[in-house]
């Protein structure tokens, strides 16, 4: 085992910014009160709740009464899709739900619950063979009963971007609800939501170097949801209960510094990805890219290996000091392909052997070096294993 | 990297892996854990590698701060392991599981996957000692009798024992307890796995019917003469030296003396008609790796919890030995293994023949 260890899976989550945590640090103990409090230990907790919520408002480009708190990037999606369903439903008889199958397993398995079990109709939008959504699949499929339509701006396991201003352009047309989970690619890319033209939006602070707990829903003015959590009157009653107040002030911190130095640090991944995608398919036979080759997040390179277990491929690579993901991966030694290399038309003694590399701010050129040094040597052996 | 020694350790959610994990770590080892997924049935979840099991495992290498990964080993298990079962019985034999599982899951799947993943080394939990001497390393019994699992592990080569090692050879079970206690290891109180792991709570002959084993059907009992005294419930139900669950009445206690597969007869008898002077072993293995030229003075031990017997070794061919007993045994068993030993020293062994 290398003592020297490489952390290379920015995509899963991301370490919290110093900076970040000094700014939520007076939070915990010192400005300690319940937002819905009266008195000025409340009131001062409050301010800070809502400086934050104006805050990830300017950069996002909207009001601040369409920002959301809520717990996680799965909350978001999760109140995005169901409480625009229900609403949809019950004003206006809507039951019909399109989304493309590579959806995260908020989306995805939050529509096959409500197809399942609250009478919806769920029907899949065709993705190409790099996991993109086509403006003319949306348009012959979206309907005047589609009660939402959900796309993600970028995927998380293959790393591709949606042309997510065309979608949003064609369900405005048609006045049905668009939303977009926008977890994995608010770490990024731009996140105006005017000049994206979606209606809702899903954001989760871990993956922009803030803290795990806490995520955001944009919520066009005019865009009625249904509550899913009922309890108080937090979050104009869309999500009750009490604010995370250091988390929120976090995440607000996080945010400001992801979207000000977002060049730099895209630059930055983009060197470094640009030589593992590369590198790799030089170095390596029997290997693809996954994902789009250039349509993609900039910190993001996934592969598929032929004849490669993707879960022995993890562990050896941690045993040699490196930490990657793989769509395949699990914890108690069952492996199944992945649903999304599978809805990209990629057969399973590939998508068995995938491999998701992803830089973060912190990620050096000799980190990559020493990565791409080992990986063929790696990958041969686990060849000769399973041969 | 490099020349760094790194140790896997497969672990199983039980006290004895756990305790070789950590005796490692303490001697400043460079550990990983490793444990196998075996078998999978949602209704009977065997003991072996449970969900429980794997938590144990898990929360145990979190405590001595060493990595800890799961690995599939489902396909191997059921073909080496599991139909070796069913189809051991179905030939009328009483096959060893533990051994076939040694042989091709632990110390073949795991042992290749493990130096594949960038280990230098393998550790088991096993009771048994490796000395290396004159450039040969050879396997010795374990310092605590009662412990010892050389017997299972006479399966092992000359190029394995150079990547194995056994932590617990020189501990009893109440020093290895009384270690989980000092660390106050979550393991340290669980129980001994007493039977077949894929069995869960069942017993092995209502296993093989439930898993549809192509066992044989009932039959005549007969004495030694073959006068008929009745019927038995399936040749796989018995084996040698059985007394209990015969189910016939007889003034004095009935054994069971052959399993006469070919007219599926089960031939049972007094005491004094059971036992066994000589018999025939094959896939006979040494672990030196030398073929045996002559015949050859040893130990042998034909169960793994049985007590050893002098014996003359002879060899027939490279796969084939004659083996004659000082004394008769009465559990000389077809499908179990014959294992030799010289001193405290495993030479290795063979599977007994009908």
């Amino acid at each position: 085992m290398r003592s020297e260890t490489v952390y290379l899976d920015y995509a899963a989550t991301t370490p919290v910014d110093h900076r970040v945590l000094e700014a939520m640090h007076p939070y915990f103990s010192v400005s300690f009160g319940n937002p819905s409090s009266v008195h000025r230990w409340g009131q001062k907790a409050e301010a800070a709740v809502e400086r934050s919520r104006a805050h990830i408002a300017q950069i996002m480009g909207c009001l601040p009464s369409e920002i959301i708190f809520t717990s996680c990037g799965t909350e978001s999606d999760n109140l995005a899709l169901r409480g625009a369903a229900y609403h949809a439903l019950k004003n206006r008889g809507a039951k019909h739900i399109l989304i493309p199958p590579v959806e995260h397993h908020a989306i995805l398995h939050t529509a096959q619950d409500l197809a399942e079990n609250h009478g919806f109709e769920l029907e899949y939008l065709p993705v190409d063979s790099f996991g993109r959504v086509k403006a003319q699949e949306l348009e012959a499929r979206i309907r005047p009963d589609t009660a939402i339509v959900s796309v993600m701006y970028a995927n998380n396991e293959i790393g591709t971007i949606n042309p997510i201003q065309t979608l949003a352009q064609i369900c405005r047309s048609k006045h049905v609800p668009f939303h977009s989970d926008a977890v994995q690619a608010a770490s990024q890319l731009p996140i105006d939501v005017n000049a994206l033209g979606v209606d809702i939006l899903s954001i989760g602070a871990h993956k922009f170097y803030g803290p795990k707990g806490v995520g955001a829903l944009y919520v066009r003015s005019g865009i009625d949801l249904h509550a899913t959590q009922t309890g108080g009157s937090q979050e104009a009653t869309l999500r009750a209960g009490t604010h995370n107040v250091p988390l929120i002030v976090g995440m607000a911190k996080a945010i400001e510094i992801t979207q000000s130095e977002r060049e730099i640090h895209n630059h930055h991944f983009e060197h470094l990805r640009n030589q593992i995608l590369s590198s790799v398919q030089r170095e390596i036979p029997d290997v693809r890219i996954s994902g789009h080759p250039e349509i993609r997040l900039p910190n993001h390179a996934s592969f598929v290996f032929d004849g490669i277990d993707g879960n022995q491929l993890l562990v050896a690579l941690d045993i040699a000091g490196f930490g990657c993901s793989s769509g395949s991966a699990c914890k108690t030694g069952n492996p199944e392909p992945s649903e999304v290399l599978t809805a990209i038309g990629i057969e399973d003694g590939w998508a068995l052997g995938s491999l998701r590399v992803t830089v973060g701010r912190q990620t050096t050129q000799e980190d990559i070096d020493s990565f791409l040094q080992i990986l063929p040597t790696v990958i041969s052996k686990l060849r000769n294993l399973n041969g | 990297m490099g020349d760094q020694r790194i140790i896997a350790v497969a672990m199983s959610g039980g006290v004895d892996s756990s305790v070789a994990a950590s005796l490692l770590v303490e001697q400043g080892e460079q550990v990983i854990g490793l444990m196998m997924r075996l078998w999978s049935d949602p209704d009977q979840p065997n003991r072996c590698c449970s969900p429980n099991d794997m938590l144990m495992a898990r929360q145990v290498a979190a405590q001595l701060e060493i990595p800890f990964y799961a690995l599939d080993a489902q396909d191997v298990f059921r073909q080496h392991v599991v139909d070796y079962f069913m189809e051991g019985y179905a030939q009328g034999i009483t096959p060893n599981p533990c051994i076939e599982c040694n042989r091709h899951v632990r110390w073949n799947f795991l042992y290749q996957q493990a130096l594949s993943l960038g280990a230098t080394h393998l550790a088991t939990g096993h009771y048994a000692r490796i000395v290396n001497t004159d450039g040969r390393f050879h396997l010795l019994r374990a310092l605590s009798p009662e412990k010892d699992q050389s017997y299972v592990l006479h399966i092992l080569d000359q190029h394995k024992l150079a990547h194995a090692m056994f932590p617990l050879g020189r501990l009893s079970k109440t020093e290895v307890r009384t270690h989980a206690r000092s660390l106050s290891l979550p393991v340290a109180e669980r129980e001994e796995s007493q039977d077949l792991c894929f069995l869960g709570n069942k017993d092995y002959h209502h296993f093989l019917l439930e898993n549809q084993a192509p066992v044989p059907p009932p039959g005549p009992i007969v004495d030694i003469q073959g006068n008929r005294l009745g019927t038995h419930k399936g040749l796989a139900a018995y084996t040698i030296g059985q007394r209990k669950g015969i189910g016939l009445s007889k003034p004095y206690p009935l054994y069971v003396i052959e399993k006469e597969l070919a007219e599926n007869v089960l031939v049972v008898g007094s005491k004094d008609q059971l036992g066994r002077e000589q018999f025939h072993i094959n896939r006979l293995h040494w672990i030196d790796g030398l073929e045996l030229s002559a015949s050859m003075r040893v130990q042998v031990q034909v169960r793994y919890k049985s007590r050893e017997m002098s014996a003359e070794v002879t060899p027939i061919d490279a796969h084939k030995a004659s083996v004659r007993l000082e004394t008769p045994l009465t559990d000389v068993t077809p499908g179990q293994f014959a294992v030799f030993y010289i001193g405290d020293e495993c030479l290795g062994g063979g599977v007994i023949l009908p």
